[in-house]
């Protein structure tokens, strides 16, 4: 699990745009399982199993989980939607989660909270297959209890054998979650690195300057983005 | 709870109230969205066992603020009683049968409508659309030409799809606004329509008459009393299948289905509605010792269409995804639907079912004119629609929603006219009740979401 820290208009949501292919990169390529790949619409980043959750949710308010859950890969049967078929797909992966909190699935979310809405949107990555899911400021929302919640629903996500890129400026949660830790500085990589290596104070001095003086860890400028 | 969800739906967490709290003091979230959160429009329906619960769950929701049609049907109710002791003709059969046909004009036009409110858009071209989808049909049937009825419905319907694809084109991709768009359309195709008469070789005086008896019979013929109870019989009985079979498969798999007392509550409720229906149009109507009896065409031919709609919106991709539209186009489009053609397809839809508004309109009048007012039809159209229960903030409205409103611009008008209100007060009458729908469902909605 790897956290992507910045300060605001350091480069993190267009990052994860680029990578999720709702926008072309000027300039740069982006390395899929080592072979160089080219996104040009999020159908594209989908088919190789990137998942982005967005900070906005992307949850249609109007419709229930499952229909949520499902959006864009309702299953069919004899050309009408399969409910059933979602329904007991969308119980199992919620279940799976051990997302326990919400009392029916066929709920609308506009009467979820902010965590349940998180965790319907990383259900949703887990349902399509996913094996990078990028999650922008998943917590950014939430009170105490539901940050908790969520973080513990990355983890259980992580420890399933899926690749999680977290994008967040709440330190706290990155150093609770990451393994690994870059930092964007104005548009460039300041640094990645193991989270073991860092402390908040580094990775404050990253994000504000592009640089520290106490850091000493495997800094891995080669991963550069754009 | 339903057997077997234990799993998911076992234990229920911290109160969305608290996170909404805690939530607006800890983040940059807008306001609105503590709001939001706050606004628990719980469905407790899916949670109900027995008809007790549903019962008590139903009544917490109309409480909750979430009471769907069910002003607008009390509103309904209370008006024909008003009619009623002002003007005892008012619930006589022929005058039934004739508020059906009223409505269905404005309820077909709704529906069209309704495809564009969905959507978050508006289409103020709809009643001119529908004129020239009318005049179109009447000119090739009529003399010189004499088409066949089929052909001329390909060609009308064709043609006002095509108008939709045009402007849902622009207005898709081009990024323009609905409103400017269709309100061009609305100038453009009132000209078209003058031009249409002009070249017309069987239009006279601005009118084309109608002899094709089918198209006359929509409303002027009526299904036999007979055949009436048949049809109503199998439709009943396929519908009362289906829900029962339904609801034993979902069971079968171990998700939550109503209890079966509220299946057969339903069906009954639906056989009851259809055999007053059936009842009162088979009294007869006529006059001076004519005999007028049975179903007009028309009432099944909305309700079939209104039916395919709500199939259309309730149980295929198309349908779910002008609803994810509606809400949020930026979700849609990331979960990668093709928003550009889902929002394109569903203004050639709003064309079509506007065409067959138009061909209801051929139908009542026996003719069609250049004096088509398509300006005031669009308005009574979002007018049946929100009445009904539609938003125009688009992602919230049902196929059913436009033949309540339809039903009740109707009885407004035709209440009126009996009452001898004359035009003036009717209009004035019209928006009031408008304005007055909307304000139900408005304030029902702004009090559930405090109080609950």
């Amino acid at each position: 699990m790897t956290a992507l820290a910045g300060d605001n208009g350091a480069g993190k949501s267009v990052l994860i745009k680029t990578l999720s292919g709702l926008w072309p990169p000027d300039s740069g390529e982006i390395l899929w399982q080592g072979q160089p790949v080219h996104l040009h619409g999020p159908k594209d980043s989908e088919h190789l199993g990137i998942t982005t959750i967005y900070q906005d949710l992307a949850l249609c308010d109007n419709l229930d989980i499952v229909q949520n859950m499902f959006l864009g890969h309702e299953p069919l049967r004899v050309g009408t939607l399969d409910e059933a078929t979602m329904e007991l797909a969308a119980r199992a992966t919620l279940a799976d989660l051990r997302v326990t909190t919400i009392r029916s699935i066929r709920q609308p979310v506009a009467s979820l909270s902010g965590g349940q809405r998180q965790s319907v949107a990383v259900a949703k990555a887990v349902m399509s297959q996913a094996k990078l899911v990028i999650l922008d400021e998943p917590t950014a929302a939430l009170g105490v209890s539901q940050t908790q919640m969520v973080l513990d629903l990355i983890k259980r996500l992580a420890s399933q054998g899926v690749a999680v890129l977290i994008v967040s400026h709440n330190l706290n949660d990155v150093f609770a979650v990451a393994d690994r830790i870059a930092v964007l500085h104005l548009g460039h990589l300041a640094v990645a690195g193991r989270a073991s290596t860092m402390d908040s104070q580094i990775v404050v001095e990253f994000m504000t300057t592009g640089r520290s003086t106490r850091f000493s860890g495997d800094g891995d400028p080669a991963q550069a983005p754009s | 709870m339903a057997p077997g969800t234990d799993d998911v739906e076992g234990s229920v967490g911290a109160t969305p109230v608290t996170d909404s709290v805690q939530g607006s003091i800890t983040n940059e979230e807008p306001p609105e969205d503590a709001a939001l959160t706050e606004a628990v429009v719980l469905v407790p329906e899916v949670l109900a066992n027995s008809l007790g619960e549903y019962v008590g769950a139903w009544w917490k929701r109309i409480r909750g603020g979430e009471s769907g049609a069910l002003p607008i049907l009390i509103g309904l109710v209370v008006v024909i009683v008003a009619f009623q002791i002002e003007n005892s003709h008012f619930l006589t059969a022929v005058n039934i049968v004739n508020l059906f046909i009223e409505a269905a004009f404005f309820t077909l036009l709704g529906a069209a409508e309704l495809f564009a409110l969905l959507l978050g858009e508006i289409d103020l071209s709809v009643g001119y659309v529908a004129a020239v989808g009318g005049t179109i049909v009447a000119g090739l049937i009529g003399s010189p030409y004499n088409w066949p009825l089929w052909a001329a419905l390909l060609v009308g319907l064709g043609i006002c799809a095509a108008i939709g694809f045009v402007q849902g084109s622009l207005i898709t991709r081009l990024h323009l606004p609905s409103f400017v768009v269709t309100l061009g359309g609305l100038l453009f195709w009132s000209g078209f329509l003058i031009y249409l008469y002009d070249v017309d070789k069987g239009s006279v005086g601005g009118v084309i008459s109608i002899t094709n008896s089918v198209v006359v019979d929509l409303v002027y013929g009526s299904v036999t009393p007979l055949a009436s109870w048949i049809a109503l019989a199998v439709v009943v009985g396929l519908f009362a299948l289906y829900s029962i079979s339904r609801a034993a498969r979902r069971r079968s798999r171990g998700l939550s289905a109503p209890p079966l007392s509220i299946t057969i509550f339903t069906v009954v409720v639906t056989a009851a509605a259809g055999v007053a229906l059936v009842v009162i149009c088979n009294l007869n109507r006529g006059s001076n010792g004519v005999v007028l009896k049975g179903v007009p065409w028309v009432v099944p031919f909305v309700i079939v269409i209104i039916v395919a709609l709500s199939f259309v919106l309730g149980r295929t991709r198309f349908g779910r995804y002008i609803y994810a539209i509606g809400a949020s186009p930026e979700a849609a489009r990331r979960a990668g639907i093709n928003v550009a053609w889902i929002r394109t397809f569903s203004f050639v839809v709003v064309g079509v079912v506007a065409a067959l508004a138009g061909l209801v309109y051929d139908s009542r009048l026996a003719s069609i004119n250049v004096g088509f007012d398509g300006g005031t039809d669009v308005l009574y159209a979002v007018a049946a629609a929100v009445i009904g229960g539609a938003s125009l903030m688009g992602g919230r409205g049902k196929a059913i929603h436009p033949l309540i409103g339809g039903l009740i611009l109707a009885v407004v008008a035709n209440g009126l006219d009996l009452i001898n209100i004359t035009t003036a007060g009717q209009e004035m009458a019209t928006a009031l009740v408008l304005v007055i729908a909307v304000t139900i469902d408005s304030v029902v909605r702004r009090r559930g979401t405090t109080t609950s």
